[in-house]
């Protein structure tokens, strides 16, 4: 690994330790809790909560260093979440008892997967372009939403299923879990396996790849299939613990996950990023939003604090990568 | 050259655009282990050629044969599986990929699981790069590398197969001299393995050098194949231009007026250095020298685009600083650029619209754009330029190369500047609107007019320029008259040889 | 010939399409229910339009320069909020140019960074999204603003007021329509958007300042988000601080739908307003028909699709894609 990757893959390591430091110090002589903030629950809470908008994150960065984005993945989640819930009052479900749950993780997941190969096959089909056909369909998916259960949420909470989501093992809570494991598969799969190489190729150059035989469309379907797999999924992590899901659930999820998966140094133009980056953007975002509400700031300043450091990222990244004095000034 | 049947046989091959026959009935053959040149100007149909030939354009009519089997080929994976492989000009790298991903893309060894097998891969690609001898291994990532060993990179691709012929699109374009004898070491390699090479560039004294035949295309016809040992530039230059090639120099002078421009140890980085040189009212000056030898980069920076790092800018004497192109013009400097399309011309906008953008502040009536102040514009430099298009409304994207050029040059003019630059004034445009344009510039100066030309066909620099600076390498080497230039001198100029010494 | 005809048609298609789509399902919401084509109906949609209409003529100058803004939703919030604060505090004569003022101020700092330091649209108003909603929650307190006296201020007129027997509303959004088209299509700065989102390299060797171009886009689409907080915070004379949330991406929908290139370069106010009109037409026609708000969300989604389908079906000749 050369320097500079090393130094662009570590970046996002050193800003959440700068985070832990200044909240650590900041704490301890603003903090409105007793507990310090580098506390052992208190981080595992943290990677928790990290779960939900952190699987969706790890499905956007595949679909971003293809080149493409997906808006619609709020709407997924809500569905996904919906079916889940829904599922498991049907008649013949409950009288699977708790053989039920299975079932209702498969049909959600299933859900998320038929809505995401919905927007794949749109984009390969029709050729137009990803940003426009997923913002159609998430408001299409929002309307789906809304018309299953009315404006009313969906509730229904089944007790084995919150044990379980509830559970730590090795000290990790069964969401960070799922974060974790995902993140692992989808690591693997970005370095190791052709799809992922190919998914690198077609975002980095796109004509190439084609003219090399990589079929773009199918490349394409699967990925948007396993976005909307992984927005199923971080519905069903969190919605086996809270057991209601509101119509509104899941909105501005899209924008959550692409902040994070761009704090982690992904190219909006494709071909570069890693899944081990935006893991780090995640929990960078988390930790942001945990310590400032550690050091007593309102919750609200998270938002603007974020949304500020997004744009210095921006930034810096542009500074640092000029070409110097004699650029053509364009 | 053998007698076997050839590797490669085309028959008839048509291939029509909307509007245009790009290819009119072309047919020749390749033997195996001869290397063919591909010959023509620009836009006789070359690059149309190969694409048909690597599978990634369909002909509407004739037939293709390999080893005189007829063959269909819809895809470039398609042709090359076939023995076909095309090696593109431009470079269509991965720059963030390996160089080993880069040469299998797209048929990464396989393990179970779908994993790649790195192991194979590093192997097979290290032992191709062996073959080519190059300075880096199959784990560098392709954007660490210099333009010349992506071209390497490129080149290795057609090794993974056993090719029957491989298509060089003007493979020499951006390598230095070292370089280009590694690539024909690489080139009668294949020779010998009796692989047939089809060969494509502009460059006389390369094809003169390694090629068996040479097959000339104009307008999308085929016009002939002669034998490299039996012919000379003269009768190759006369089958694709249908005349002789004119080097006439340009023997009108006008009377010159005052130093419009000069400039004096002008600077920008690595990217020219002490350059000096002026112009006058009335006179053309050419540039002329090799893609990268900073010809475009001093245009920039007259015209605002870049920032000196040293040097002086005189107009009329007085020493002006020129920070945009908006000062530029104030300065009555005007640009018409290299990349016709990219930055010449907004191509989805109208032709009046196109050509009065600059001056669109000053043609209003209140504070709307007057229309009749700008039709008036338009038909004023459509008339003076015959510039050919239905009318002001049409979509610049749709005129042919000649009438979008006329537009960028009509936009300049209407500006009425002190000093026009014009940067490759002719590329890609067809024999008959390159006279025009040529004629124009003449006329332009001897409107009083001081203008700038560059370009890198001598003929052309030849022909319009009263003087001629020779440039390498970002340094001005010598500065000609035109009663004093020849042709040797000049290639000898823009190729870094002075008089006494080797640079 | 026919191949001319079949060209031309793709391309009367591709240029009014939207238009003969939007008459089309005018007619056939009209046979439908009697009561769609009643003038009170009509201006109740138009008037429930306006907002999310004034929007969108901004955007729409964003996006011909080639850009995205997706801030303005959040935007709209944060005016809303202002402007309702500042009303008790400092009377309405002074809150309504004191909200105007700071919303356009950020509208400049957005323009700023996407102009003058070139940084991505998307991501530059992404995170702007998320810092003004900060910034309205901050303002806020988190709490939702009233009016005290709501029936007592001259406030209301913007929102609920009438002119010779027309909305207030519908006004401001014909007028700034009419202002914004005029300004795009007549002016020497309208024809300088199109070309920097056309081809902003050729712009410049042009010497057309894109910078201040882009800035101005950004300039002019926070100045109508400011008129929309107006009409919104007018209208209901209180406001929860996420009223504009999600609008950004509705309001881009309209823009798409009027068939404005994401590219940049093409658009014309006039179209926006028809995929405006087309937006609120369907949610009102299809409420008549009984059915629930949502519904639209999914027709809107079939009708982007399809409408940028075929527009791009036209350009290139062919109704499939040509991906592999």
């Amino acid at each position: 690994m050369s320097k500079e990757t090393l130094f662009k893959q570590g970046a996002i390591w050193a800003f959440i330790v700068v985070e832990l430091i200044f909240f650590s110090v900041a704490g301890s002589y603003l903090s409105v809790s007793d507990s310090a903030f580098m506390d052992f629950d208190n981080m595992l809470l943290l990677l928790k909560q990290s779960a939900p908008i952190g699987i969706i994150a790890l499905g956007m960065t595949i679909i971003m260093i293809n080149g493409n984005i997906d808006l619609s993945v709020g709407a997924t989640y809500a569905l996904a979440a919906i079916v889940l819930l829904d599922s498991m009052t049907w008649p013949f479900m409950q009288a699977m008892g708790d053989w039920a749950i299975p079932l209702a993780w498969f049909f959600a997941l299933l859900t998320g997967t038929v809505l995401g190969a919905i927007n794949g096959l749109i984009v390969w089909k029709t050729g137009v372009d990803a940003f426009i056909v997923t913002l159609g369909s998430m408001l299409g998916y929002r309307g789906l939403v809304f018309m299953y259960n009315g404006e009313q949420p969906t509730s229904h909470l089944n007790w084995t299923l919150v044990d379980f989501a509830e559970a730590q093992f090795l000290g990790l809570h069964t969401a960070t879990w799922f974060l974790l494991v995902a993140a692992l598969i989808l690591w693997l799969v970005m370095t190791k396996t052709v799809h992922g190489r190919n998914a690198y190729a077609i975002g980095n150059n796109r004509e190439a790849a084609v003219n090399a035989g990589i079929r773009v469309g199918p490349h394409f379907l699967w990925n948007f299939m396993l976005i909307g797999f992984l927005a199923a999924l971080s519905a069903v992590v969190f919605y086996s613990e809270s057991g209601s899901v509101n119509p509104n659930d899941g909105m501005l999820y899209e924008l959550w996950a692409i902040t994070a998966v761009v704090l982690g140094g992904t190219k909006l133009s494709g071909g570069y990023g890693s899944i081990i980056s935006t893991l780090g953007g995640v929990i960078a975002i988390q930790l942001l939003r945990k310590g400032l509400g550690h050091i007593g700031a309102d919750t609200e300043t998270v938002n603007l604090v974020i949304g500020l450091i997004l744009i210095a990222v921006l930034f810096l990244d542009r500074q640092l990568n000029r070409t110097g004095k004699e650029e053509l000034k364009i | 050259m053998t007698d076997h049947t050839p590797v490669l046989r085309l028959e008839d091959i048509v291939k029509t655009f909307p509007g245009v026959r790009a290819l009119d009935g072309v047919s020749f053959n390749v033997l195996p282990g001869e290397v063919h040149a591909l010959m023509g100007e620009n836009g006789a149909g070359k690059s149309t050629l190969m694409k048909v030939l690597g599978g990634i354009l369909q002909p509407n009519e004739g037939r293709i044969f390999i080893e005189e089997e007829p063959t269909v080929m819809t895809t470039p994976v398609q042709a090359k599986a076939k023995g076909v492989v095309f090696i593109h000009q431009e470079l269509s790298l991965a720059d963030e990929l390996t160089v080993a991903e880069n040469i299998f893309l797209g048929e990464l060894p396989l393990k179970s699981f779908g994993r790649v097998d790195w192991g194979t891969l590093y192997d097979d690609t290290n032992a191709i790069l062996k073959q080519l001898n190059v300075g880096f291994d199959a784990k560098t990532r392709v954007g660490d590398l210099s333009i010349a060993n992506q071209q390497m990179v490129e080149i290795a691709r057609a090794l993974t197969v056993d090719p029957k012929a491989v298509i060089f699109d003007e493979p020499t374009a951006s390598l230095t001299d070292a370089e280009k004898v590694v690539l024909f070491d690489v080139i009668s390699g294949l020779q010998s393995k009796g692989v047939g090479i089809i060969y494509i560039s502009h460059r006389m004294e390369e094809i003169f050098k390694i090629t068996d035949r040479i097959s000339v295309l104009r307008d999308g016809q085929y016009r002939g194949t002669l034998n490299t040992r039996e012919t000379n530039e003269e009768e190759v230059t006369h089958l694709m231009i249908g005349r002789k090639l004119d080097l006439s120099r340009n023997e009108s002078h006008h009377e010159l007026g005052d130093v419009a421009l000069e400039v004096r140890g002008l600077s920008c980085g690595k990217l020219f250095q002490d350059v000096s040189f002026n112009v006058r009212r009335g006179e053309v000056l050419g540039f002329y020298g090799l893609v990268g030898a900073g010809r475009t980069e001093i245009a920039e920076t007259l015209f605002g685009l870049r920032d000196p790092s040293a040097g002086q800018i005189l107009l009329n004497g007085q020493e002006v600083r020129i920070k945009s192109p908006i000062e530029a013009i104030g300065h009555g400097i005007s640009l018409v650029p290299e990349d016709r399309k990219g930055q010449g011309l907004v191509l989805g906008m109208n032709c009046r619209d196109n050509m009065t953008l600059p001056q669109v502040d000053d043609l209003t009536a209140g504070p709307f754009v007057s229309d009749g102040a700008e039709i008036a514009i338009f038909d004023q430099y459509r008339d003076k330029l015959d510039i050919r298009t239905p009318g002001w409304r049409q979509t610049v994207g749709n005129l042919s190369g000649g009438n979008q050029q006329k537009i960028v040059i009509g936009k300049w003019l209407s500006m009425r500047p002190e000093v026009l630059i014009v940067d490759e004034p002719t590329r890609g445009i067809d024999v008959g609107s390159k006279s025009e344009i040529h004629n124009l510039i003449r006329d332009l100066a001897a409107q009083g007019f001081a203008v700038i030309v560059i370009s890198s066909e001598m003929p052309e620099v030849l022909h319009v320029s009263d003087r001629i600076v020779a440039m390498y390498s970002g340094r001005v080497m010598r500065e000609f008259t035109s009663d004093e230039v020849t042709e040797d001198s000049l290639i000898q100029a823009i190729s870094g040889i002075t008089g006494d010494k080797v640079a | 010939m026919a191949e001319l005809t079949k060209r031309g048609i793709g391309e009367v298609l591709a240029k009014q399409g939207i238009l003969i789509a939007f008459v089309v399902f005018m007619i056939v919401f009209a046979l439908a229910n009697q009561r769609f084509i009643a003038i009170d109906n009509i201006s109740g949609v138009i008037r429930s339009s306006a907002i999310l209409g004034v929007m969108a003529l901004g955007v729409t100058f964003v996006v011909i320069g080639g850009n995205l803004d997706l801030s303005v939703g959040s935007m709209m919030s944060f005016s809303t909020i202002v402007v309702l604060d500042l009303h008790d505090k400092i009377g309405p004569t002074l809150a309504i140019p004191a909200m105007f003022g700071l919303t356009m101020a950020l509208g400049a700092f957005i323009g700023f960074l996407v102009g003058y330091l070139k940084l991505n649209s998307l991501i530059v108003t992404l995170g702007m999204l998320s810092a003004i909603h900060g910034l309205t929650l901050t303002w806020s307190g988190g709490q939702n603003m009233d009016i005290a006296d709501k029936a007592g201020t001259w406030f209301s007129v913007f929102g609920q007021g009438r002119v010779a027997g027309v909305p207030v509303p519908i006004l401001i959004f014909a007028g700034l329509a009419i202002v914004l088209s005029l300004v795009l299509s007549k002016t020497p700065f309208g024809r300088k958007v199109y070309a920097v989102g056309g081809n902003g390299k050729a712009a410049t060797f042009s010497g057309i300042p894109r910078a201040r171009i882009v800035f101005m886009t950004y300039l002019i689409s926070s100045f109508c988000v400011a008129c929309a907080g107006l009409l919104q915070a007018s209208r209901s004379l209180g406001s929860q601080n996420t009223v504009g949330q999600g609008m950004e991406l509705e309001v881009l929908a309209a823009v798409i739908l009027g068939g404005a290139s994401l590219l940049g370069g093409s658009g014309t106010i006039f179209k926006t307003v028809i995929g405006v009109l087309i937006l609120g037409f369907i949610q009102n026609g299809l409420l008549l028909m009984g059915l629930a708000f949502y519904v639209q969300y999914v027709v809107t989604w079939l009708i982007i699709i399809l409408a940028v389908w075929l527009d791009i079906a036209a350009k290139r000749g062919r109704f499939w894609s040509q991906i592999a």
